[in-house]
């Protein structure tokens, strides 16, 4: 995000996605937040050596963003910006704990179990959150965060930080390039101009914030934000939510792989 | 011509000099690899469902004493000007300042910023709202790590730094100096106590192998550097507000349009959020570390017992994590997951040689035959309708 016109373009996207219409986008958007928040509690509560119970928790990500029909790449960059954090976080495991083990006669560090098993939650945590979002949309979000009783008050506020963030992206966006067109091969903001910038575009902000507000009051704005009807739950979403957190839970108990890996070896004996 | 063209490109390769030149330390660059503050964002993958709830829980109580607080005081105006602002310091996370002298350039976090203009209350909120679209859109930080981040960027800048010493400095009046002294000393302490938090929940969490010192001595000193560039930031931008529209900020500072801050009462209720979820979710996970075993297993006998030893050693972790000590490194949360991985680890993966891996790669390999049905059955769909 550390490109203005790519963040701008990245929600834009994340909204293109999510009028999509699929069954999973069909659902029921609390059903989805509360699958998403199970989901990523069971896969954080693995410990820190344990990866082959993980695995088969790649499946809920892999299936939903298949049947959603998410394009693969913007969940491939949005992981790519973030897996260095965790990467350099966990980079050190197999040197601070470096208690030998051998597997398939090759020894290495016990920390790139560690290791692997972070890079793994970090995988599947973030494009569970990215998926969350590319089927289910702000507006929709904020209907299931009604539900669950979060105050109109921060729901609303929270749409229109939403709202605003694209309006004054575009006004930011103009400034900047403004800005970097009159000082080429600078790195950013000369010191001398900070305050400058940055409040010339804060006080823009409250300006366009008043004409908008203006705007709204004129057309009926009572500190309501409408979006639309949304249908009660249906068979399909309890259908989705029983038969996913039913998955995790046998998952968490059985280790599947090993299992799997019994069944195989068992046939070929 | 020629300048133009250079004018755009670098305006192009924008992300490729951000991302460069923030290595303040090369070893640790990448906490600063995105340039807004990275490392402020806890990650998903780096806490534990108990850490991610008990701060989900302690943040939500923040967040409704703070709603409580501003429906009684402020006018409906300041909801849409609230949101404004929330989407200004999203946008002014990406301005890329250029610190003086190094050759390297810096960000704005916000926090500071928020409160000054808003009020701690509403710029608590804003702040919520900002990492909650930041975590939904572009997976900086997680939905179960929501709580810590907020915490972490939201609390000590609203409720700490900002009553403590913001407001503190500038008593007496504004004035450049005062605005300056004040915005630098809030933005660095904020910056400082969240690090710490950043480190005090990872470790709870025990999911990195990083010692506590070690991990302490690569935060906060780096968060010391941008607590700085924050702080110098801020404190332009609070300044040139102030010239150009002084009302903005007299009002706030005067208590007006937010409504003062009764810290004790904010306080008192975080001490007992955190105690009571703290407390019930260790219980929970005191049957098992693992926490949701818990509820499929062993429900009945061992609880009660395990539930003080539980509660006994949280607390003499708090204790011992607050007293500081030197070469401290996180006996409890280390004890507690190897003994536990240490007894059910060899059984899953060291027992035969090969046992876990061919199972793994056959479940790699189920996940890609999924897929490719399911795309295919897409495929097939979408040719027949177009027919």
């Amino acid at each position: 995000m550390t490109n203005l016109a790519n963040a701008l373009y990245n929600i834009r996207l994340l909204d293109d996605l999510a009028k999509k219409n699929t069954p999973i986008h069909a659902l029921h958007p609390l059903v989805k937040l509360l699958t998403t928040v199970i989901y990523l509690a069971v896969v954080m509560s693995f410990g820190r050596y344990e990866i082959s119970k993980l695995l088969p928790f790649i499946f809920f990500p892999l299936v939903v963003a298949l049947l959603a029909e998410l394009p693969l790449m913007p969940i491939v960059h949005r992981l790519l910006m973030v897996l260095p954090l965790i990467i350099g976080i966990g980079i050190l495991n197999p040197i601070i704990d470096n208690q030998t083990i051998t597997i398939l006669g090759v020894d290495f560090s016990r920390g790139w179990l560690t290791f692997f098993s972070l890079f793994i939650k970090c995988i599947v945590s973030v494009s569970a959150g990215i998926i969350l979002i590319a089927t289910t949309g702000m507006n929709r979000l904020a209907v299931a965060m009604r539900m669950l009783k979060i105050p109109k008050i921060f729901v609303l506020q929270l749409l229109l930080t939403y709202r605003y963030i694209t309006v004054l992206m575009e006004e930011f966006l103009r400034m900047t390039q403004a800005y970097s067109l009159r000082a080429p091969n600078q790195n950013g903001i000369s010191k001398n101009n900070w305050g400058s910038f940055a409040g010339q575009l804060i006080l823009r902000t409250f300006d366009r914030a008043e004409r908008v507000y203006q705007a709204m009051l004129l057309r009926g704005f009572a500190m309501e934000y409408h979006v639309g009807t949304i249908e009660k739950v249906n068979i399909n979403d309890f259908a989705y939510f029983t038969g996913w957190s039913l998955f995790f839970v046998i998952a968490k108990i059985y280790n599947l792989p090993l299992f799997l890996e019994s069944i195989i070896t068992g046939v070929v004996k | 011509m020629k300048a133009l063209r250079a004018g755009i490109n670098q305006y192009n390769d924008s992300s490729v000099t951000h991302e460069g030149k923030m290595d303040i330390t090369p070893s640790v660059g990448y906490f600063v690899f995105k340039g807004r503050d990275a490392t402020m964002h806890m990650a998903d993958a780096l806490i534990s469902p108990t850490v991610g709830f008990t701060m989900m829980a302690v943040t939500a109580g923040l967040a409704a004493y703070s709603i409580k607080k501003i429906q009684n005081d402020i006018d409906e105006k300041k909801i849409p000007m609230m949101g404004v602002l929330g989407a200004f310091v999203f946008a002014a996370q990406m301005i890329n300042f250029t610190i003086p002298a190094t050759g390297s350039s810096g960000h704005l976090g916000g926090g500071i910023l928020l409160t000054a203009l808003l009020g701690p209350y509403a710029g608590f909120l804003a702040m919520a709202s900002i990492l909650l679209i930041q975590a939904l859109f572009f997976g900086d930080g997680g939905l179960l790590a929501y709580g810590c981040n907020v915490f972490n960027m939201g609390f000590y800048t609203c409720f700490i730094a900002y009553p403590y010493i913001y407001k503190l400095i500038t008593r007496k009046g504004l004035n450049s100096h005062n605005i300056f002294m004040s915005a630098m000393i809030s933005a660095v302490i904020g910056l400082q106590l969240g690090a710490f938090s950043v480190v005090l929940e990872t470790l709870f969490s025990g999911k990195t192998e990083l010692p506590f010192n070690t991990f302490v001595m690569l935060m906060q000193p780096i968060h010391l550097a941008i607590g700085i560039v924050e702080g110098l930031v801020t404190a332009s931008i609070i300044n040139f507000v102030w010239k150009a529209r002084p009302e903005l900020l007299e009002k706030v500072s005067a208590g007006e349009a937010f409504g003062a801050l009764y810290l004790n009462r904010v306080l008192k209720g975080f001490l007992v959020a955190a105690i009571i979820v703290g407390g019930a979710l260790s219980w929970f996970a005191s049957a098992n570390p693992d926490g949701l075993e818990w509820s499929m297993k062993q429900v009945a006998g061992t609880t009660e017992l395990s539930t003080s030893d539980e509660m006994h050693q949280l607390f003499s972790a708090i204790q011992e994590k607050t007293a500081f000590l030197p070469d401290y490194n996180f006996k409890v949360t280390d004890d507690l997951s190897t003994s536990e991985n240490d007894s059910t680890w060899p059984a899953v993966n060291m027992g035969t040689s090969v046992s876990g891996l061919i199972g793994g790669v056959m479940t790699f390999a189920l996940a890609g035959l999924i897929g490719l049905i399911i795309s295919l059955i897409k495929r097939r769909e979408d040719v027949s309708a177009s027919k």
